[in-house]
């Protein structure tokens, strides 16, 4: 309750300071193919560190919106403290073709600490990693990380000595496939067996090929990344066969704007169903609940509550505001009820 | 003035159910027209603004350290007065409104921000967002017409203790922020209702706690912590402190008069805000609010209040649009035949400061009087003072017919 926090000032002139919010500055942007770039960053003083495969969120300004999205960490840890990562630009991707296309060194980004369960063992063996398109991004930070390429080739360290590797990847032509050099380049070494496969030249890829392309995968441990179509089918064809398959899907189903929804409040945990026609503050109010509110025409910004999950539709413009667990800011998309129906299923923490 | 329903041209008695939504259906789309652009250019603002004002801040209390010799005094207590007028005005009370929710930066949202003034972000949203902005100059809804100490409207009745409204005001004037947190706490309303007593219920403790302890923060801030590290200067920035807040509190008032109060402004009775639809309130909002025209520095260091009926119009728009808007909003005025009340600042100080002494007086007392009936109708107030409410009923009944009569050989002349 204080105009005048110390932090706002030093912000100022060092805000990649300890103490200071997480955040980084970007340091430069290299292309990797015509729609996807590699975008090095300075973190805070506060950043942890991470494992290779781990993913971050990073919090852009778009539009003059901050949007927040998780993207994998492309190297391992690197001498110089500097972190990557690889964005392909999504079509209608808000976010991603905003980071390709439009970021520039020097940008200040908002950051979280690295997370993700999907980090390579360290006792070693042998190993399968299914990637399709951008589900490359953390399995290179983590090839990157057992064999780093330099200009005089690729080292083979001794740590790296305990991984047998086989990499199928899926994409839909060779030439957008991101990292290709990198993964041709470790494949050529001999470190790693990689297969690849492109749609418009091997059609697209039928799971029950998959033992025809990879003859010991029953000794495998698979890690797999990319679109959740594929993640489930090879999660049905892993558990036929009884293997063990650890995934990553980053992009959150996408939410689909509709009329009307059911509306739950987590913490009263009231829930009541909404015709899209009348605003939120009031189907709540007609359950009995207690609501905040004000003007009750979409002024005083009174009513305001944080959407977790789901869809609203302003009453007066027919706008939409989703927002998405990990997209959306941590506490959720404030959203004024007095004049928001429910356009999809929503949470709301309140 | 009279709320319109009374006066004998009602200026918006041309104006046609449909005029009225046809209204609101092109405000509404100025409104969106400002949505469907609005992105980054306008984030560059609102953080370019707040960074100047931080770094004016930051400077002049620096030079501040060394007050004790007066070209630091001077330019000090410059810098500080311009970074508190700017921090109140152009940044914290459009921040508080809600203008820059839609960036979803959690620094620079309504819900998180809290300002240099000794009223909390919480009570001031909701005695300024809430009330204010929805019943704006409806009679006995909206207190901001004279903060309820005050006479601002003939419908509004006269009593002794109004004769001393020019006085108040400027006391108000000097400590505005401390006026504003009593109001925001509802310190009059409450003595009224409950007496003494009121101050013991315990939404009241409550909220006051909140208050004093605010006051508190900002009399360390600035006046123990600041001169405490000015070390020899401690006196020097302690008075600068005085000054700059005196200044900015001379300022936000004047401006904040400009508002409502000037001439042309119109008021309403409670009644006619019943059932009113949006095209209604928008009509209702255009009339009540005053603009002061002046140069782009004057509209940003009135936090662009100066456009006050683009601000009642859309109280959630970003401020720096509202300079770009206001010539379509002022043709929309002419096109329907209404009044778009716009002076520079001086006139709209004058203006507002007029009524608030005219209205000091009875209804019709100053219209009537010249230097020849002086002595009469000194003795008409003094019995207006001095005797029962009913007497003065009647009293200010002849006034008013007084006022009438001399204003029609005014005109017949």
């Amino acid at each position: 309750m204080h105009p005048y926090a110390a932090a706002d000032f030093l912000d100022l002139f060092a805000p990649l300071r300890p103490g200071a919010d997480l955040r980084g500055r970007i340091v430069s942007v290299t292309p990797e193919t015509k729609d996807a770039a590699t975008l090095v960053i300075k973190p805070g003083a506060d950043w942890a560190g991470h494992v290779p495969g781990q993913y971050l969120r990073i919090g852009v300004d778009v539009d003059g919106v901050r949007q927040w999205r998780a993207y994998s960490l492309t190297h391992g840890p690197r001498r110089d403290g500097l972190i990557s990562i690889t964005v392909k630009a999504v079509p209608h991707g808000l976010v991603s073709t905003h980071l390709v296309r439009e970021s520039r060194p020097g940008t200040l980004v908002h950051l979280e600490q690295a997370a993700g369960e999907f980090v390579l063992p360290t006792s070693g063996g042998k190993l399968l990693f299914v990637t399709a398109g951008s589900g490359i991004t953390p399995v290179i930070g983590m090839l990157r990380n057992l064999f780093p390429v330099t200009e005089s080739g690729v080292l083979r360290l001794r740590r790296s000595a305990i991984y047998d590797i086989v990499v199928v990847h899926v994409a839909p032509s060779a030439p957008d496939s991101i990292f290709a050099a990198d993964l041709h380049a470790l494949a050529d070494a001999g470190v790693i067996r990689l297969v690849t496969r492109y749609d418009d030249e091997h059609g697209v890829l039928d799971l029950a090929d998959l033992p025809g392309l990879v003859p010991d995968l029953d000794e495998r441990t698979t890690f797999a990344c990319g679109p959740g179509g594929l993640l489930d089918a090879l999660g049905a064809h892993h558990e036929e066969r009884g293997l063990t398959l650890f995934t990553e899907q980053f992009r959150a189903a996408r939410i689909v704007a509709g009329d009307g929804g059911r509306v739950v409040f987590d913490k009263t945990g009231l829930t009541v169903e909404g015709d899209g026609t009348r605003p939120i503050l009031e189907i709540a109010e007609d359950a009995g609940q207690l609501m905040p509110s004000g003007c009750r025409m979409g002024i005083c910004y009174s009513c305001v509550l944080p959407l977790k999950e789901g869809a609203v539709r302003d009453l007066r413009n027919g706008q939409v505001t989703t927002a998405v667990p990990g997209e959306t800011n941590v506490g959720g998309a404030l959203v004024q009820t007095c004049i928001n129906a429910p356009a999809g299923a929503c949470h709301f923490d309140h | 003035m009279t709320v319109i329903q009374k006066q004998q041209v009602n200026p918006i008695a041309h104006l046609t159910r449909e005029d009225i939504e046809a209204i609101g259906r092109e405000l509404d789309e100025i409104r969106q027209d400002v949505l469907d652009s609005r992105g980054a250019g306008d984030a560059a603002y609102i953080r370019k603004m707040i960074k100047t004002q931080r770094s004016i801040e930051l400077g002049s209390r620096a030079v501040l350290l060394f007050s004790i010799f007066p070209p630091a005094w001077v330019l000090g207590t410059a810098g500080l007065s311009v970074s508190k007028i700017l921090e109140n005005m152009e940044i914290g009370h459009n921040v508080l409104h809600g203008q820059w929710d839609w960036m979803r930066d959690p620094k620079i949202h309504s819900t998180t921000w809290e300002w240099d003034s000794a009223t909390p972000a919480e009570q001031w949203k909701h005695s300024h967002n809430e009330l204010h902005h929805t019943y704006t100059n409806v009679i006995g809804k909206d207190n901001d017409l004279g903060y309820g100490i005050m006479r601002v409207d003939e419908d509004q009745t006269w009593h002794p203790f109004h004769l001393g409204q020019p006085m108040w005001n400027f006391i108000n004037a000097l400590f505005f922020e401390y006026g504003i947190a009593a109001y925001d706490l509802e310190v009059g309303a409450t003595l009224k209702r409950s007496g003494t007593k009121g101050f013991k219920e315990p939404k009241f403790r409550e909220q006051a706690k909140k208050v004093l302890k605010k006051v508190r923060r900002q009399v360390a801030k600035d006046y123990v912590i600041h001169p405490a590290l000015s070390g020899p200067s401690f006196l020097h920035t302690m008075a600068a402190n005085f000054v700059a807040n005196t200044v900015r509190n001379l300022w936000s008032h004047s401006i904040i008069m400009c508002g409502h109060f000037p001439e042309g402004v119109e008021t309403f009775e409670k009644r006619s805000i019943e059932g009113e639809t949006k095209g209604d309130w928008y009509v209702r909002q255009m009339l009540g609010s005053a603009n002061i025209s002046g140069s782009p520095l004057l509209h940003i260091m009135s936090g662009n209040l100066s456009h006050q009926i683009e601000h009642h119009l859309f109280p959630d728009l970003p401020s720096n649009r509202y300079g770009e808007i206001a010539p379509r909003v002022e043709a929309l005025f002419e096109k329907y035949g209404l009044n778009y009340c716009a002076r520079p600042l001086a006139p709209q100080v004058y203006s507002a400061w007029h009524r608030v002494v005219r209205l000091s007086l009875p209804n019709g007392w100053l219209q009537s009087t010249n230097a020849r009936n002086l002595p009469e109708q000194l003795t008409k107030l003094y019995k207006m003072i001095s005797g029962t409410p009913r007497e003065r009923r009647a009293l200010q009944a002849r006034l008013v017919q007084e006022a009438r009569r001399a204003e029609a050989a005014a005109v017949a002349a």
